[in-house]
C-alpha cells in the first residue's frame, strides 16, 4: 500500500513538473517576442555557451570518431566491407552520433551550469534585486538563454562532426592506407540532405530542451543552497532524458518522410 | 492587540502633520498553512525613518517584498505614493520601482557584473527618470562616492569584503535618486564595526538624498540609532507601535522579549 501511494506521489510530482515546464515554455514564447530586445545579453550567452563547450564537444567528437571507427574495423574486414567505412562512419556520425553526444555533452555543461547559475541567483535575491530595477528578470535571464543554447548548439553540431570525421579519416589513414581526400570524398558521396536536414532540426530542438530545461530548474530553485546543487543535478538529469525522448521523436518522424 | 497607548506612541502627533507615502492595511499573506501575515497595518509618513522589527520568520521581509510586488498578498490595501500596488499594471509598477531603492539582506550583487556594471543595470530601464542620459559615469561615481568606494568600480562582486558588498548595493539602491529606500536587514551578517558604518551611510544618504526608510531588522542596536518610530511585528499583525524609547518603557512582555539581550 505504502509503495503505491509513494508511486502515486511520484508520478503526481511528475506531471506536475511536466506541467510546470509547459508553462514555463509558453512564457518564453509570451516575453520573448515582445521588444524590448536582449541583444547584448543575448550575444554574451551565445560566447558563453559556445567558449564553455567548445573543447569539450571537439575532444569528445575526435575519440568517438577514432573509437567507432577502431571498434568497426574488425568486423567489416570480416565481411569484406571495410571499403564501406567512410559511409558507415559518415551517415552514423551525422545522423545519429554527432547531434546525441554532443547535445548529452553540452546538456552536462550547460544545462548543469544554467541550473546552478540562475539557482543561486535566486537564492541571493539577484532575481529578485533584477525586476526591482525595473528588468524584466526572466526575458533579461532565461529568454536570452535558451536562445543562446538554440543557436549555438547546431554550430557546435557541425564542428563536432567535423572532428569526429577527421577522427576517423585518421585511423583509416593510418590502418588502411587511405588518403584524407579519398576518405572524405566517401562521406560525402555518402551523405544526402535527408541525412543532414533532420539532424540539423533535431539540433535545434536539442539546443532548445537544453537550454529550456536548465533554465526552468535554476529559475525555480528552493531550499537554500542544497536547492541550487539540486537545480544543477536535476537539470542534467531532466535534459538527458527529453534529448531521447527528442531524438526518439525526431527519427519517427523523419523515417515517415523516408517512406513518403 | 495592538498597543498604541500614549506613553508608547511618545511625539508621535508630530507625524500628524506629515504626508503618508506608503499606506499598508489589513495585509495578509500565507504559505500553505502557515500565516505569516495575519492583517498588518502600518504607514510610514514622508523623510521619516520607520523601523520594522520582528522575530526571525516573522514576515518582515515578505511584507517588505509586498510593498514592490515581488510577492502578492493574499488581501488587504497597499499604497505607495497614492498608488495602490494591486491596481498597477506591469509598466506601472516598473515606473513606480524607480523610486524605490532597496537594499536586500544579503546585497544581492549580481555576481557575474562589475560594480560599475552593477550600478549602471538599474539606469538601463529608467534612463529617462535622470533626464535621458547618455554618459553613465558620473551617476556611477558620484553613488560609489556617497559610500566611499568609488576605488572599487572595475572590481567584481567577489573581490569585495561583505561589509563592501553591502556599501555597493546601497550605492546601486540610490543611483535612481529614489524617494524611499528600504532595508532589509541592513546590518545582518556584518561584524558591530562595519554594521556602524553601514547604520552612519544610511543616515548621511536620509540628509542628503531627503528620503524616507523603511528598515526591516531584528538588531536592536540598529532600531535605536536610526529609528524616529518603531513597529513591532508580532503574530503577523503591527503589535506595538511607537518611538524607540517609548516602546523600551513598555511592562508588555511581549514587547519587552525585543529588547532583552
Amino acid at each position: 500500500m505504502a509503495y503505491i501511494s509513494g508511486t502515486a506521489l511520484r508520478m503526481r510530482r511528475f506531471f506536475i513538473e511536466i506541467g510546470e515546464l509547459s508553462y514555463f515554455t509558453a512564457r518564453f514564447f509570451k516575453v520573448g517576442i515582445r521588444p524590448p530586445f536582449e541583444f547584448r545579453e543575448f550575444l554574451r550567452q551565445c560566447y558563453n555557451v559556445g567558449n564553455r563547450s567548445l573543447v569539450l564537444v571537439l575532444v569528445t567528437g575526435f575519440i568517438i570518431g577514432l573509437v567507432l571507427t577502431l571498434q568497426s574495423r574488425p568486423t567489416l574486414i570480416e565481411f569484406g566491407a571495410v571499403s564501406w567505412m567512410p559511409n558507415m562512419v559518415g551517415i552514423s556520425i551525422v545522423r545519429e552520433l554527432g547531434p546525441v553526444i554532443t547535445a548529452l555533452v553540452c546538456a552536462g555543461r550547460i544545462a548543469s551550469g544554467f541550473g546552478a547559475e540562475l539557482g543561486s541567483m535566486r537564492v541571493t535575491e539577484q532575481i529578485d534585486a533584477m525586476e526591482v530595477s525595473g528588468t524584466n528578470p526572466f526575458k533579461f535571464l532565461v529568454v536570452t538563454r535558451i536562445m543562446a543554447t538554440t543557436l549555438m548548439l547546431p554550430l557546435l553540431v557541425v564542428l563536432g562532426d567535423a572532428v569526429a570525421l577527421y577522427g576517423s579519416a585518421l585511423v583509416e589513414s593510418f590502418k588502411g592506407n587511405v588518403s584524407f581526400q579519398l576518405y572524405f570524398s566517401k562521406v560525402f558521396e555518402a551523405l544526402s540532405y535527408g541525412d543532414l536536414i533532420p539532424a540539423t532540426i533535431k539540433s535545434f530542438f536539442f539546443g532548445f530542451a537544453i537550454g529550456l530545461v536548465g533554465c526552468y530548474k535554476g529559475y525555480y530553485s528552493k531550499k537554500g543552497t542544497a536547492g541550487v546543487g539540486m537545480a544543477a543535478n536535476t537539470a542534467v538529469v531532466f535534459t538527458s532524458m527529453l534529448l531521447f525522448v527528442i531524438d526518439f521523436i525526431a527519427v519517427f518522424i523523419s523515417d515517415i518522410f523516408y517512406e513518403l | 492587540m495592538i498597543l498604541k497607548e500614549k506613553e508608547i506612541l511618545g511625539d508621535m502627533e508630530l507625524h500628524q502633520t506629515r504626508k503618508v507615502i506608503i499606506d499598508i492595511q489589513g495585509l495578509h499573506k500565507s504559505f500553505g498553512d502557515n500565516r505569516v501575515l495575519n492583517g498588518f497595518d502600518m504607514k510610514l509618513y514622508e523623510g521619516e525613518n520607520l523601523v520594522v522589527m520582528g522575530k526571525s520568520g516573522s514576515g518582515k521581509s515578505v511584507m517588505i517584498k509586498c510593498l514592490v510586488g515581488l510577492i502578492k498578498p493574499d488581501s488587504g490595501y497597499i499604497s505607495v505614493m497614492g498608488k495602490e500596488i494591486e491596481k498597477l499594471d506591469q509598466e506601472a509598477l516598473d515606473v513606480l520601482r524607480a523610486d524605490i531603492g532597496f537594499l536586500f539582506q544579503g546585497s544581492a550583487l549580481y555576481d557575474s557584473m562589475t560594480v560599475r556594471e552593477n550600478l549602471e543595470f538599474p539606469m538601463r530601464r529608467h534612463k529617462e527618470k535622470l533626464g535621458n542620459i547618455t554618459d553613465t559615469e558620473p551617476f556611477v561615481l558620484e553613488a560609489l562616492k556617497s559610500v566611499g568606494l568609488e576605488h572599487t568600480m572595475e572590481l567584481m562582486p567577489v573581490e569585495l569584503s561583505g561589509g563592501m558588498k553591502r556599501r555597493v548595493a546601497l550605492a546601486r539602491a540610490i543611483i535612481l535618486r529614489p524617494k524611499i529606500i528600504f532595508y532589509d536587514e541592513p546590518t545582518s551578517g556584518l561584524d558591530p564595526i562595519t554594521a556602524k558604518e553601514i547604520i552612519g551611510l544610511m543616515r548621511s544618504i536620509q540628509k542628503k538624498y531627503g528620503t524616507s526608510s523603511l528598515i526591516i531588522t531584528h538588531d536592536v542596536d540598529c532600531a535605536r540609532v536610526i529609528s524616529e518610530r518603531m513597529i513591532l511585528l508580532v503574530d503577523g499583525i503591527n503589535y506595538a507601535e511607537g518611538t524607540f524609547h517609548g516602546l523600551m518603557r513598555s511592562d508588555d512582555e511581549k514587547v519587552q522579549a525585543f529588547f532583552k539581550k
